[in-house]
């Protein structure tokens, strides 16, 4: 069992493999994300961005290798589920459809973790949820409405809001702006440098959104065929050598990267 | 074609489900009675499961009341035993049609919406959204449903009992000429504390089944829209099913 250490980086990935359906998806990701650092993992579809997320979360078993947070392994072999509460409370993590609760209004969205987990009380949790929505720039009118009743920006917005109420130490963005409209895919982004900086925590962001990663990301890494086939600065990523993340940065079709249609 | 492979394979494929929901069911119950409790999760739920089925109980009660009553009356009269109607009726009702009916109506109102709605939850990540918020969803979505079905089924069948015994009463006095008072008397006097009983026990059980395996369908739901519809499928033919076969073992071993 390992314990916590300072000197460790806020979040590892350490040799993550998963096979599912006869389909090697992760054959050993190895990533570090240091405290207040963006990495951005890039990858087309099915190039096992999200089963990496899921590992590192714990939404998914590995195979093999494990995802350490401050040096404790909390996902894979040797995680103590002992502790597995205490270290998932350093997250905060914004899902790709937003994955508001329907039959909660926005501010008990937003104030799920503080109420259901941390035992604040409702008038406490309200304050603090209307607060978070002004930090996000969603108007406090929409406190008692439904997620339905929401556009797919303010939705966007109310799920950040949620993820980072309670101040956590890792940011996980899945596709933060699919689905959204280039303006306000471009405020979602901006929000979440924002907030990233704001609270200083590591950040850890899947996309195949180039305008989102080089706005978010202070390094990025480039996910293929279940390995890290590149990872560099971000202003380094036009500059890469590699031709498959040239042709993916660029978006071609044509390439060593065969396109799935 | 290989006969004996294909039955084999779907044998372990019905066993290997079995032990999944079983597991499933005792996680379920686990987190029934252990803490943290949701309280709010759970009142909801009584109202949901409980107050919003007395309608589709309270009809299908008096329909089946009366309707026994009037099958047991054509029956009793090819051997001048009429006169048993009420002492059929409440003895069927009680043991047998209330827990059995309500337990399949319910199975088709409850168990499907829990199915649907924990499915639709699953597929849209709403369930990975609140592990992350450290709350655990077996906590939070499945217990309060399986102890509002458990605690509600037994209530919902004792109106059952009540509703079709008057169903009964109705039709044998306003077309079969039976005196009120003496039905009512010849009711009261034969029911025993044990049959009742044995429906309350029945309806528990029931109650769990179809919070249970509504749950544990949505739980594992898989594939868009047609994910969420096949498990609001399957969780009301596994219900049903599961009522039928343990109705049968309580019975059986309430009898031994």
């Amino acid at each position: 069992m390992s314990t916590p250490q300072s000197s460790a980086p806020k979040l590892e990935l350490r040799g993550l493999k998963k096979r599912l359906r006869n389909r090697q998806v992760l054959d050993g990701v190895d990533l570090i994300v240091p405290k207040g650092h963006s990495l951005v993992l890039l990858g087309g579809s099915g190039s096992g961005k999200s089963v990496t997320l899921k590992c590192t979360l714990g939404l998914m078993k590995p195979d093999e290798g494990a995802a350490l947070v401050d040096g404790e392994v909390f996902s894979g072999a040797g995680a103590d589920p002992k502790r597995k509460d205490e270290i998932q409370r350093k997250f905060g993590m914004l899902f790709q459809g937003g994955a508001l609760f329907d039959s909660l209004t926005i501010w008990e969205n937003i104030a799920f973790r503080l109420i259901y987990a941390d035992g604040v009380a409702r008038k406490d949790a309200r304050e603090r949820a209307i607060a978070t929505m002004k930090q996000v720039r969603l108007a406090p009118e929409n406190a008692d409405l439904r997620p339905t009743e929401l556009s797919g920006g303010m939705q966007k917005r109310a799920a950040l809001a949620r993820a980072i109420i309670a101040k956590p130490d890792i940011l996980f963005f899945d596709e933060p702006t699919t689905g959204l409209d280039p303006i306000t895919a471009d405020a979602i982004n901006d929000l979440i440098v924002e907030m990233s900086k704001e609270l200083g925590c590591a950040a850890l962001s899947i996309t195949h959104d180039m305008a989102s990663a080089r706005k978010i990301a202070d390094e990025i890494a480039m996910l293929y065929q279940g390995k890290i086939i590149w990872r560099g600065p971000a202003k380094d990523i036009d500059n890469s050598g590699d031709p498959r993340v040239d042709q993916f940065v660029h978006g071609r079709a044509e390439g060593p990267i065969q396109a799935v249609v | 074609m290989r006969p004996f492979s294909d039955i084999g394979r779907a044998t372990f494929a019905v066993l290997r489900e079995f032990g999944r929901f079983t597991n499933f069911a005792g996680r379920a119950a686990v987190a029934c009675v252990t803490p943290p409790f949701h309280l709010g999760q759970f009142l909801r739920q009584l109202m949901h499961v409980g107050y919003f089925s007395l309608p589709v109980i309270g009809l299908t009660a008096v329909f089946i009341g009366a309707a026994l009553a009037l099958n047991i009356y054509v029956g009793g009269t090819r051997f001048n035993a009429e006169s048993f109607v009420p002492n059929i009726v409440v003895l069927g009702i009680t043991r047998e049609l209330g827990p059995v009916l309500a337990g399949l109506m319910l199975a088709g109102r409850v168990s499907a919406g829990i199915a649907a709605e924990i499915g639709t939850m699953r597929v849209t990540e709403q369930l990975d959204a609140m592990t992350t918020l450290s709350t655990d969803p077996m906590r939070f979505l499945v217990a309060p449903r399986v102890l509002a079905a458990v605690v509600t089924l037994p209530v919902l069948v004792l109106v059952a009992d009540i509703i079709g015994v008057m169903g009964g009463y109705l039709v044998a006095t306003g077309s079969l000429d039976f005196n009120g008072p003496i039905y009512l008397r010849n009711t009261r006097l034969f029911l025993e504390a044990a049959d009742v009983n044995l429906g309350l026990i029945k309806a528990a059980v029931f109650g769990f089944i179809i919070a249970a395996i509504g749950a544990y369908q949505g739980y594992n739901s898989s594939g868009g829209a047609l994910g969420v519809g096949r498990a609001a499928t399957n969780a009301v033919v596994g219900a049903t099913v599961l009522i039928l076969a343990s109705n049968y073992l309580i019975t059986a071993f309430y009898v031994a």
